[in-house]
């Protein structure tokens, strides 16, 4: 037996706890209680993942910060020791990188090409479009019939129809991008599969960037393509990868976390009414960052490698050495939020990881947080009778995917 | 109370103007942090210490009073 199989505990390498764990049914709004397990014991444990490997384990927020902002991590998919999510995604990681798993400089290099779209004074441009489709699709939701299930008749048009006019990708085409999105999203996904799907929406944006270069329209993709591609800047390539992230990562999360986030409110009469009796920007932006944290929606934990060894909460990560770092259990840490499990929409949640922290905190997290208050200070007060139409138990949820959420949610009003 | 921002390590996230835009802004073309002042005024303390402890990559510096 190797040293390394050893956990924190001393536990030999048989007892060494397999991840990811299910979630306890009756309560999917709560992270799995083998991770609080895991949390209670030790800051720093270790796991096993579908291929073998042992992996770190980082359950509390303290460390996971202190971890995600330490510059001797990386987040190189290709770097030996990179614990990956699923034979899929590894597969993926070998065939084509986007920026969120490099290291700097290129890293950098490529974000700082985006970072200028998501500035605060940028994205609040963007806010009177935002809170316009929201109430279109309130107004489309009330004049069609009941029950509807919000999923896909409000929680994921509203971040869909949102990254198509940043991006400027037409909205027409949204059943071809929410199905390959998915695809890729899912942990299960056949490698094959996945690749396809990669394939297939590179092709279609590797097109569309087509389009772009020859009639550049007021939008980022068009930006991009003339800033960047024509001066060299980026490969073809490089850019479809790019804006295959963007395109992704804008819409599933934000969907979940329209969904969830209603879920958690309709279970919670008493919180639900604060959003239903406001229209203060201040209490809105409060509550969603509690949702952002009570969720934390980007589920299954941040993966890192250590690039050098580090000496943290008792332990030594050596270089080389896996780290998983799941925020829906550093954001249930009664360290840092007292009564953890409880959704406080009124108590300041600010430092929650639900975008992660250090380099690669999520790029979007400006216009997810318009789009989340647009939603969560429209809906309830358009429609104070919404309810839901099943029974929580006859819920399913996405426990397969890298993001979490809800398939379908029947609601009526 | 004196406060400093790394701007090579800034990425951006506009969380220190979200929690004291009083006293940081973020640059027009490159979204990168900017001091309004490096002495804030008392009342924008609060805000300061919220600024520094949401920033991502820990660019943020707070300290009684300059330092050297």
């Amino acid at each position: 037996m190797t040293r390394s199989s050893i956990g924190a505990s001393g536990r030999v390498e048989n007892d060494v706890p397999a991840f990811p764990m299910p979630r306890a049914k009756g309560c999917p709004l709560d992270p799995p209680p083998g991770l609080r397990g895991l949390q209670a014991e030790a800051p720093l444990v270790r796991i096993r993942l579908w291929d073998g490997s042992t992996p770190w384990l980082v359950t509390r927020h303290d460390v996971q910060r202190a971890l995600l902002a330490d510059e001797r991590i990386g987040s190189d998919s290709l770097l030996p020791g990179y614990p990956h999510v699923s034979e899929s995604f590894q597969a993926r990681a070998a065939d084509l990188q986007t920026f969120i798993t490099m290291d700097d400089p290129e890293h950098a290099r490529q974000r700082r090409m985006l970072s200028p779209s998501f500035t605060l004074r940028r994205i609040e441009q963007l806010r009177p479009t935002v809170q316009g489709i929201v109430d279109d699709l309130v107004d489309g939701l009330l004049a069609g019939p009941k029950p509807a299930d919000l999923v896909s008749a409000f929680a994921l048009p509203v971040p869909s129809l949102v990254i198509c006019h940043v991006l400027g990708v037409p909205y027409e085409d949204h059943e071809f991008f929410q199905r390959t999105s998915r695809l890729l999203i899912a942990r299960e996904t056949a490698a094959e599969t996945a690749l396809a799907a990669q394939m297939e929406l590179v092709g279609y944006l590797d097109q569309l960037i087509g389009r772009k270069l020859a009639e550049p329209a007021d939008d980022l993709l068009s930006q991009l393509a003339v800033e960047q591609l024509q001066t060299g800047q980026m490969s073809r390539q490089q850019l479809a990868m790019m804006s295959l992230l963007l395109l992704v990562g804008g819409h599933e999360t934000s969907a979940d976390m329209i969904a969830l986030g209603t879920l958690a409110l309709l279970t919670n009469p008493d919180q639900l009414a604060v959003l239903r009796h406001t229209d203060d920007p201040t209490v809105i932006a409060r509550a969603t960052e509690e949702l952002l944290r009570y969720l934390s929606v980007a589920h299954g934990g941040r993966r890192r490698v250590a690039l050098e060894d580090i000496e943290i909460a008792g332990e030594v990560i050596r270089a080389g050495e896996g780290l998983v770092l799941p925020s829906e259990i550093g954001d249930r840490d009664e360290r840092v939020y007292p009564r953890p499990d409880v959704l406080d929409l009124h108590r300041d949640a600010r430092q929650h990881l639900a975008f992660g922290f250090g380099i690669h905190q999520c790029l979007g997290q400006p216009l997810v947080r318009v789009e989340l208050q647009a939603v969560y200070g429209t809906l309830y007060r358009r429609i104070p009778t919404l309810a839901l139409a099943v029974e929580p138990s006859e819920l399913e949820f996405k426990e397969e995917g890298f993001v979490y959420g809800v398939h379908e949610l029947p609601v009526t009003w | 109370m004196h406060v400093a921002a790394d701007t090579e390590k800034c990425i951006s996230s506009g969380h220190c103007a979200m929690a004291a835009p009083e006293v940081f802004d973020q640059d027009e073309e490159t979204g990168i942090v900017r001091l309004r002042t490096d002495h804030p005024a008392a009342e924008h303390e609060a805000g300061v210490h919220d600024a520094a402890a949401v920033c991502p990559v820990l660019a943020i510096t707070v300290s009684a009073e300059r330092l050297g």
